[in-house]
């Protein structure tokens, strides 16, 4: 045996070990399923690999699931204090990986239909997710850049799978274009943040803000950092792409990209925000929230299709998120991250349900996604039309839903922080807002339909992802106790942080042996 | 069992078993006459088991009887509180007497969507009774929001021509109000931390809260702008013809008779309950308002061509009479303005229900196309009569005894508010009268309306129990008041100095 005291203590630190694995077991699996499906697409008959490939993908995705179970078992840091395993990196996992895993029910159906037939498709979901999952443990700023990258590029490629139509190619190349810009803003943000501070490590960058004075430079990274997540979730005045990369993706991947890539862009915001703490974040999240709000309810206003004009909706609801972001005081914050929190969680129930019905509905080419193919659905198929009206009443806000409680939480973490102001506006905004969701259910329901539009049978995946939908949007109106209760003490984790001390914060440093 | 033993589920068996109703009806074969038969059973079954409530009430106790109360989200701090009081206690009653007549009236009018409508009438009813029995401000607001769903979709489904165009801005109407009623009960839990009425009442009363007095204006408002819209307050009112022309007539029924009802019940339990002062302060300008929504309800409805508009009208005339009494801040008042929600609704919805009648047989609601009827039909004209008469204010009749009520109570406070609102007992006369003497007096000037048929037996079924409660309640008013007059003066007893200066003036 070779003697180990030689090796400084520093290095030994350095090598990862079995519990450091175990803090990133999920990416681990959901990256290995996804590898499998590669490897596998090319062995299999095309016409039958579909079903097969796809059944996989579900797999990767409950085991991912599993191994995040498992993860939590072990929270702490990991790999030299890049990745951090708590309470708030366990929520935004499950939460990315069960959408990741309904996209995958809903594509079943879609891919078939469309006649798409392509394995990477659901190894670049996982792909996706793995990044996904890793920008929300992630607490070093070049890690999540990299996992903001792995998130993004997949995005990318998935927006142009419809590979005959025009649209999904100009929504590709929009999306890739516009977010590499984006993305490049925050990376100059990071470069910035380490100039000003030199790390960037987010909870040294804390300390040392806490410390001393806080140089002017700090002020221009975050606000770079703001701009690329802001892409990302397509807050206002940087959401002009949406309409359009939404318009021509297809279905499930919008139901994808305007849920999952948002929760873990704003679970980095959050992490961001107010474990550094900021400085100046508050007018930036203001008017931002504020824009978003307005912009996208009053676009979705005059909206045709009905994937713009959830891409509108959309753009309104980061608006409503945003106002979560805009707290001081590490009480008003605690709130704050908690009502985001369950905000991403509600929206994910109600958005994905709402593209579940848009994708099935659209049918090949998706030639049916303007609001008129809508009429007379409520005659022509119930179910669908019942479970499309519970997703809407929750985009409104309506009580028993869990976009009541979204709003509600956010809205009264702002009250209760004298924002009445914004508050206010989002109110506003709510009742904007109910006009064109409503417009949706008056159209199912009090019209009769004046095209033929088939509407062909639901089969058990999309019924699967309709049923986990309505049955989570329900869950979470009525009752919300567990899934606050989890986000409270997550977010009070996160606030915590930058109000101990720093050994505190960052854990024991383990013992070589 | 005993009675005592009941009385904790009571009330929670009384909101839900519409709902589980209209749950098992989604499971329902489409087989129209079994969905109708089974409305009709849940419904009947519902009021049954509310008559429980007024069997066991307490009539000489004031506060809140039949309470549940479990914490139901801890955090924000909601609790489960449910209980009524002499006020609400008629309202849930009123409740469920109208909607198995609901079920009734629409037997064959309704003939397409047959599930779906029951379904959503009887998910209606829950909410509807829901908002009469809730304590907590948050399951309040809940139920409140939760009416309008169903009740857009019954007139934008079930409705006549411009039906969407109703149902939509019967919706945004509502919607929009209600939102500022929402901001007020957010701020309240935020200053006091709970939702309970009770305790938002009596911290209130306590004076434990710093910032009220600044804010109880704005707060105020924020409530009475829900209520008002709901009402409908003049110059609230202009969703109010559109719905009840374009609705069917189940739902013209329910909005009439129980979901204007929920803002003037809002007002008497929050306006007054949790804002006495600035109630106080605000009085006068709202006064001035229900006296011009008595006067220009009438006055319009006078003029109506189509009689479904004509009763729309005269509701928002006979509401104006409600918020005039309940403004008044004295017993007989308040009493009276409880009565008048009663008798409208009694007597409204029947008219409702007749007007519909004639609407089946002949596709319209113009006045000019009926004349003579009285000749063809007589039993519908009977009825018809007895229903008009009761609406206009017939001594020994239901609706005199409210409006006399609330009479005496606007001269107690300022004569001249009591010589104004009795102008609108002889306006509903003129009106009400006058339209009945077009539709059926005279000779029969349309040639079809010589063939009509009289009233089929689940038409009697629905129109003669509302003849009949509208006798009982003007004969024996007391069985009602037994139970109002106690909650009424406990409503009334912040106001006792307040009423004392008012008189005094």
């Amino acid at each position: 045996m070779i003697p180990a005291p030689t090796v400084p203590a520093a290095l030994l630190q350095a090598i990862p070990q079995t519990e450091d694995y175990i803090r990133i077991l999920p990416e681990l699996v959901l990256s290995a399923f996804g590898i499998v499906i590669m490897l596998l697409e090319p062995l299999l008959d095309e016409e039958k690999s579909q079903k097969l490939l796809g059944f996989i993908a579900l797999l990767g995705a409950l085991a991912g699931i599993a191994a995040t179970w498992v993860m939590s078992g072990s929270p702490g840091l990991a790999f030299s204090r890049m990745v951090k395993v708590d309470s708030f990196s366990v929520f935004f996992h499950v939460l990315v990986i069960a959408i990741a895993a309904i996209i995958i029910l809903i594509s079943y159906e879609y891919m078939a239909v469309q006649r798409i037939r392509a394995g990477e498709y659901y190894a670049l979901i996982l792909f996706g997710t793995v990044g996904m999952a890793l920008m929300s443990s992630a607490v070093e700023l070049v890690l999540i850049f990299i996992a903001l990258e792995i998130s993004s590029i997949s995005s990318y490629i998935l927006a142009g799978f419809r590979r005959h139509e025009a649209s999904s190619s100009e929504s590709s190349l929009k999306y890739f274009l516009l977010g590499s810009f984006a993305t490049a803003f925050f990376l100059y943000g990071v470069a910035l943040m380490f100039g000003a501070t030199g790390s960037t490590n987010i909870d040294i960058i804390s300390q040392k803000l806490q410390a001393g004075p806080v140089p002017l430079l700090v002020y221009v990274a975050v606000a770079f950092m703001f701009v690329g997540l802001g892409f990302k979730v397509a807050a206002a005045p940087f959401h002009i792409w949406t309409p359009d990369v939404y318009e021509g993706a297809p279905a499930p991947i919008v139901g994808f990209m305007s849920t999952a890539p948002k929760a873990a862009a704003f679970a980095v915001l959050l992490r961001v925000v107010f474990t550094i703490n900021a400085p100046g974040r508050f007018w930036l999240v203001w008017v931002s929230a504020a824009l978003s709000m307005t912009l996208g309810n009053a676009g979705a206003l005059l909206q045709t299709n009905i994937k713009r004009l959830l891409a509108y909706s959309s753009i309104a609801h980061a608006g409503y998120l945003l106002v979560a972001f805009a707290m001081i005081t590490p009480e008003d914050s605690a709130n704050g991250v908690s009502a985001a929190m369950f905000y991403t969680a509600a929206y994910a129930a109600m958005n994905v349900g709402a593209f579940a019905v848009v994708s099935h509905f659209a049918n090949a080419g998706e030639r049916y996604v303007t609001l008129e193919d809508y009429e007379g659905l409520g005659r022509t198929s119930p179910l669908l039309a019942a479970a499309l009206t519970i997703f809407l009443l929750s985009l409104i806000g309506i009580p028993m839903t869990g976009g009541f409680f979204a709003k509600f939480y956010v809205f009264s973490a702002a009250l209760k922080a004298n924002l009445v102001w914004l508050a206010l506006i989002g109110f506003m905004n709510s009742a904007v807002g109910a006009y064109y969701y409503l417009r949706i259910i008056v159209m199912m329901y009090m019209r009769e339909s004046r095209r033929d539009v088939p509407v062909t049978p639901i089969p058990w995946g999309l019924g699967l992802a309709l049923a986990i939908s309505v049955v989570a949007t329900l869950y979470l109106g009525i009752l919300p106790n567990r899934v606050l209760q989890f986000t409270r003490q997550s977010a009070q984790e996160v606030v915590q942080q930058r109000v101990s001390s720093p050994s505190e914060a960052t854990g024991a440093v383990r013992a070589p042996f | 069992m005993n009675a005592d033993s009941w009385s904790p589920y009571i009330l929670s068996l009384v909101t839900f078993a519409p709902l589980a109703g209209a749950l098992l009806l989604v499971l329902f074969p489409r087989r129209d006459r079994d969905i109708r038969i089974f409305a009709l059973v849940i419904s009947l079954l519902t009021f049954v088991l509310s008559l429980h409530l007024p069997v066991y009430f307490h009539r000489a106790q004031a506060g809140f009887q039949y309470d549940v109360n479990q914490k139901w989200i801890s955090s924000p701090n909601i609790h489960y509180h449910m209980g009524v009081d002499g006020i609400s206690l008629w309202l849930v009653l009123l409740t469920t007497f109208l909607t198995p007549l609901c079920v009734l009236i629409s037997w064959k009018s309704i003939h397409d969507r047959v599930k779906e409508f029951f379904i959503i009438l009887l998910i209606l009813e829950t909410a509807l009774i829901g908002v009469f029995t809730s304590l907590d401000l948050f399951l309040f607001y809940f139920f409140w929001e939760a009416t309008l769903i169903p009740m857009a979709l019954l007139i934008g489904m079930y409705g006549h021509e411009r039906k969407v165009y109703a149902a939509v801005k019967f919706f945004l109407y509502t919607m929009i109000a209600s939102v500022f009623m929402l901001v007020a009960i957010l701020w309240l839990y935020a200053q006091t931390g709970s939702f309970d009425f009770v305790i938002i009442r009596d911290q209130i009363a306590s004076g434990a809260l710093p910032n009220f007095s600044a804010a109880a204006q704005w707060l105020f408002l924020g409530f009475f702008i829900a209520f008002a819209v709901k009402v409908p307050l003049f110059p609230f009112h202009t969703w109010l013809p559109d719905a009840h022309v374009e609705a069917p007539t189940a739902g013209s029924v329910l909005l009439a008779g129980v979901l204007l009802k929920m803002g003037t019940y809002g007002m008497l339990r929050f306006n007054l309950g949790l804002f006495p002062e600035a109630a106080r302060r605000n009085a006068p300008w709202i006064m001035v308002l229900a006296l011009i929504g008595i006067i220009y309800g009438a006055l319009v409805a006078m003029v109506q061509p189509n009689m479904k508009k004509l009763i729309a009208y005269s509701s928002i005339s006979h509401l104006g009479f409600v918020v005039l009494g309940i403004f008044s801040f004295t017993q007989a008042g308040l009493n009276g303005a409880m009565f008048v929600m009663l008798a409208h609704g009694v007597s409204t919805g029947a008219l409702f229900m007749l007007a519909g009648i004639l609407h089946e047989r002949r596709h319209t609601y113009e006045i000019s196309e009926f004349g003579g009827l009285a000749s063809t039909i007589p039993i519908f004209a009977a009825s018809f009569l007895f229903i008009v008469l009761a609406s206009g204010g017939l001594p020994l009749l239901n609706g005199f005894i409210g409006e006399f009520l609330v009479l005496s109570g606007a001269f107690q406070a300022n004569a001249w508010y009591g010589v104004l609102g009795a102008t609108g007992v002889i306006w509903s006369a003129c009106y009400l009268l006058w339209m009945y003497q077009r539709v059926f007096y005279g000779k029969v000037t349309h040639e079809v309306n010589n063939s009509l048929a009289d009233l089929s037996g689940s038409e009697k079924l629905a129109v003669w129990p509302c003849a009949a409660a509208a006798l009982v309640m003007g004969v024996a008013p007391i069985l009602w008041l037994g139970a109002i007059d106690p909650a009424v003066q406990a409503a009334l007893s912040p106001f006792a100095q307040v009423v004392s200066k008012v008189v005094g003036q």
